[in-house]
């Protein structure tokens, strides 16, 4: 393995030397995402093994280029699982990028995102040298926190190399229960839910439709069901449907006729003033709309409830343009900084989380 | 160096208010003053004339806008803030701010930056790691006076604070709504949630709910320009690097913070707590892997061996058995079918793994017993030594046995007693090392005892600190668990936020210089990272 690392560290003080930028590619399942693709291909998916797994510890390390399912797989052996739930987007769908990307699942609202699980990495700087920071340990805050920084970087910073990621125990059960409502009240019925101690572990409002699905001990999830009534979803009905929404293979996503817009918002926002069908999952956190419209306009509207809006695929994908919501000045200004004190020559991934860097 | 706290204060003689008067400050330190240690990089020694001119202009400057009252400058008004709980560090600032609202704190430090002067913020000054310690020729900027709770909204479980509210207040104020935050420190009747955002502070409930960062949602604040500046937001991410991570834990030198959003999150309707003993140390600590292997995951896990558990219960009489070799506290919390269900399943595990007595609380009032006794662990020891220096280390469970083997060894090596207690559930060590300031060569020796403890952690994988922060008191490790390349991304990521270095200089991140001067080659579990690459 250590040859895989040596070429990617030998394509890296190339493109210095050359000052040609790279395009960081794990198994190249979200080329879709963020600012378009742009670089000479740096594939890392060669890279690729899980490092290290002791159930009892519950940390996992694995290499960039291992391929989530080989990841999941190896933990369900253990009985243990990926609290957080990354879409692979493709069987081909690598570690590195699923940290990078900083996507997360159904489970996102009750179990924590990508960042909340990343204890440890091991990236490479420009120079083509490793750096390690954070571990394999559940608690750690000697220095800043660059572990956590990577997950959602979009590989702005480096090559993420390895991971180590908090995993968790699989749920003993679950069970998923639907009821028929109207967005307005399956969103508040969602918030008040949340608010007494309930196994929630996934929710979905779409198409006059509330799912809630319960995960814990069967015991946890008989009083849950008692409490909120509801029809049982047959089981593999459920696991189906999970899976279609956390791939976006669910008819709703398939229809890519116009543009998938994401909206993170507060749980309570109200629904934000734009036309056309609407998917929300994570409690009423994250609002997937369909629809064309100018980005500033919808950026303005989720800013508006205090949230953000990402064009997360469309057919219509400019190169230059943003994906992602703009910055505030300061914050634009801090991410300047950072990227030239950790990239001065932008040859990681330029353009693909924010257009000028 | 690593310097002793004292062990004759407990948390109940700390300040339980936000106020950080001379009243407040119990630790003292019998390992007398050591000033001027907190010179950073960027601080200029000034000839007394000139240092004089230079605090005259900055407490003209400050006044301005700030009443008289809220800027201290004679010695008897800044002497109180000369340490935070690593009480043997002391270093009297030139001047103390007590800004009594976000505007002021921008002033302050938009005039502080235009002036060159170093700013150190501090909440309740209950750090271990001396991260509040001010700097002599710099600013304190105290937030005590931003302690208002702004808004609770029970329906999105969010709570709106300023950085002077004490932990325990924010769960105080979400009771009524049957909501609480859930990162529960030892200290959190004093500490505040501006010094938790800034150490990334844990707690006993934190193997289940979580850290700071993973129950905060939006922090805001100010750069050390003065600029105002939001991190994260109440929605569940945002836009761009997750600078919200960078901010929570690092120890007040990115930004100064003037807002926070916490998440909230249901009380559970039951818990119960097991009570486990053990014949020996090292299979207590099996006995935490074991249930950790089985698919649990307790809402507490700690562990106290004999020496801890024998001073605690003289000191409170928790009901502990003091015969044990080491107790286990298994807690576990949900609703009532859950909890019976999960104590029967954690009561098999422990049985398996060798537990000599098993008691479960059967009334709340016996849950907080079984409690009390582990929160009073530090005063308790405080109890039986004249001081005492508690060490942070976080090690992967597996090394539980080997590690407190280990430091079994180096009481024998040093002549130092050592209790424990510890999250064992996260492998977060506190060693509290027994020590007398006034017998010759003890401190010396308790120092080196706790670098050898905390090398060992690395060495196995582990941190040197899990929770109490680096500081000034751990700055020389991070030279062994770092590299050079890794030290400079550090400095890089302070350089982006604060290039002059005026917030909180000298902490947290050694410079070059210090390393090389310290003398110690990071090697990282014996052996370099990537030793097979070629080294640059
Ligand atoms: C008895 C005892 C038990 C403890 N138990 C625990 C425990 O279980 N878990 C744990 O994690 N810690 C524990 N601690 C350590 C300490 O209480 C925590 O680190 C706490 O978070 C510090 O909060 P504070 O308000 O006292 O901060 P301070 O000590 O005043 O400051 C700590 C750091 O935060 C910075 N800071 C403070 N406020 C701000 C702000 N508004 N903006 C920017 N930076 C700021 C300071 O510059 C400093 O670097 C314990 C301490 C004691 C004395």
């Amino acid at each position: 393995m250590s040859d895989a690392l040596q070429t990617i560290a030998e394509q890296v003080r190339a493109a210095r030397a050359m000052r040609r930028p790279l395009r960081l590619r794990g198994g190249g399942s979200k080329d879709f995402y963020g600012g378009a693709l742009q670089g000479h291909v740096l594939d890392l998916s060669g890279y690729s093994g899980i490092v290290e797994h002791e159930p009892s510890e519950l940390v996992v390390t694995a290499r960039c280029g291992t391929r989530i399912a080989e990841l999941e797989a190896t933990l369900e052996r253990a009985g243990q699982c990926l609290a957080f739930e990354p879409p692979h987007f493709g069987p081909q769908a690598t570690v590195g990028g699923m940290v990078a990307a900083g996507l997360s699942g159904p489970a996102r609202a009750s179990a924590g995102a990508v960042r909340d699980h990343v204890l440890g990495v091991r990236v490479m700087n420009a120079a083509g040298e490793m750096l390690e920071f954070g571990g394999r340990v559940m608690k750690n805050v000697a220095g800043f926190d660059l572990a956590r920084l990577h997950a959602g970087s979009m590989g702005i910073l480096g090559p993420i190399l390895e991971v180590s990621l908090k995993v968790v125990p699989q749920p003993q059960a679950t069970q998923t229960l639907f009821f028929e409502c109207t967005e307005a009240k399956g969103i508040e019925a969602l918030n008040r839910w949340a608010g007494i101690a309930l196994p929630m572990s996934a929710s979905l409002i779409h198409d006059q439709h509330l799912m809630v699905r319960l995960s814990g001990a069967e015991a946890a999830l008989e009083s849950a069901r008692a409490k909120l009534g509801g029809e049982v979803l047959d089981p593999a009905a459920a696991a189906t449907l999970w899976r279609a929404v956390r791939e976006q293979t669910h008819p709703f996503f398939a229809d890519d006729r116009r543009s998938l817009w994401r909206l993170s918002v507060p749980s309570t926002a109200p629904r934000l003033d734009l036309e056309g069908p609407q998917l929300i999952e994570w409690g009423g956190a994250q609002r997937w709309w369909r629809g064309e419209a100018d980005f500033a306009v919808v950026c303005d509207k989720a800013a508006a409830v205090g949230g953000h809006a990402t064009l997360f695929r469309t057919r219509l994908r400019q190169p230059g343009a943003p994906a992602f919501h703009p910055l505030s000045a300061v914050l634009q200004g801090l991410h300047e900084r950072l990227k030239a004190s950790m990239d001065p020559d932008h040859l990681f991934n330029p353009g693909r989380l924010v257009p000028t860097l | 160096m690593n310097r002793p706290i004292n062990s004759s204060s407990s948390p109940s003689t700390r300040p339980t208010t936000n106020d950080t008067s001379s009243a407040s400050r119990s630790l003292q330190s019998a390992a007398g003053t050591t000033s001027g240690n907190a010179s950073g990089p960027q601080s200029l020694p000034l000839a007394g004339g000139a240092s004089f001119l230079r605090k005259a202009e900055v407490v003209a400057r400050l006044r301005r806008r700030l009443p008289a009252n809220a800027v201290l400058h004679r010695a008897e008004d800044t002497t109180p803030y000369e340490c935070d709980g690593l009480s043997a560090y002391r270093q009297t600032p030139m001047v103390v701010v007590l800004p009594a609202s976000e505007d002021e704190v921008g002033y302050v430090l938009r005039e502080c930056s235009a002036l060159g002067v170093p700013v150190v913020a501090r909440g309740a000054g209950t750090g271990l790691s001396g991260g509040a310690l001010p700097h002599g020729e710099g600013v304190l900027l105290s937030l005590a006076r931003l302690n208002r709770i702004l808004s609770i909204d029970p329906l999105a479980r969010i709570a709106r604070v300023q950085p002077g509210v004490r932990n325990l207040a924010v769960s105080e104020a979400a009771a009524v709504h049957r909501l609480y935050y859930a990162p529960d420190p030892s200290s959190q009747i004093a500490c505040t949630i501006g010094g938790n955002v800034a150490e990334n502070a844990g707690g006993v409930h934190c193997l289940k709910y979580g850290l700071t960062v993973h129950n905060v949602l939006r922090v805001r604040g100010f750069t050390v320009t003065g600029e105002l500046v939001e991190f994260g937001a109440e929605a569940l991410d945002s836009s761009g690097l997750d600078l919200l991570a960078l901010v929570i834990g690092s120890e007040g030198l990115l930004a100064v913070t003037t807002e926070v959003s916490l998440r909230l999150i249901p009380r559970p309707p039951l818990a119960r707590c097991i009570m486990a003993s053990f014949d020996t140390v090292e299979s207590a600590g099996a006995a935490v892997a074991a249930v950790i292997a089985a698919g649990i995951i307790p809402a507490g896990l700690e562990l106290m061996d004999r020496p801890a558990v024998q001073a605690v219960e003289h000191f409170v009489h928790a009901g502990y058995d003091t015969d044990a070799a080491a107790i286990l506290l298994c807690e576990s919390d949900g609703s009532e079918l859950e909890v019976e269900n999960e104590i029967a399943r954690m009561q098999a595990v422990l049985g398996e793994a060798g537990a000599s007595a098993l008691r479960v609380s059967q009334s709340e009032e016996e849950r907080l017993r079984f409690w009390a006794g582990r929160k009073a662990a530090f005063p308790a020891v405080g109890r039986i030594s004249p001081d005492y220096y508690c060490m942070d280390g976080t090690i992967p469970r597996k090394h539980l046995a080997d590690v407190l083997r280990f430091i079994a060894a180096m009481e024998q090596k040093y002549s130092l007693r050592c209790p424990n207690v510890f999250h064992a559930g996260d492998g977060n060590l506190h060693p509290l090392i027994l020590f007398d300031a006034n017998t010759e060569g003890e401190l010396e020796r308790t120092e080196a005892f706790a670098a050898e403890v905390l090398e060992k952690c690395v060495a196995v994988g582990g941190t040197i600190t899990g929770e109490h922060g680096v500081g000034i008191e751990k700055i020389n490790q991070m030279c062994v668990q770092f590299s050079a390349a890794e030290l400079e991304r550090f400095r890089a990521v302070k350089l982006a936020f604060d290039p002059a270095g005026l917030l909180n200089p000298g902490k947290n991140i050694p410079s070059l210089h210090r390393c090389a001067e310290y003398g110690r080659q990071h090697v990282s579990a014996g052996r370099l990272p990537f030793g097979d690459l070629p080294r640059f």
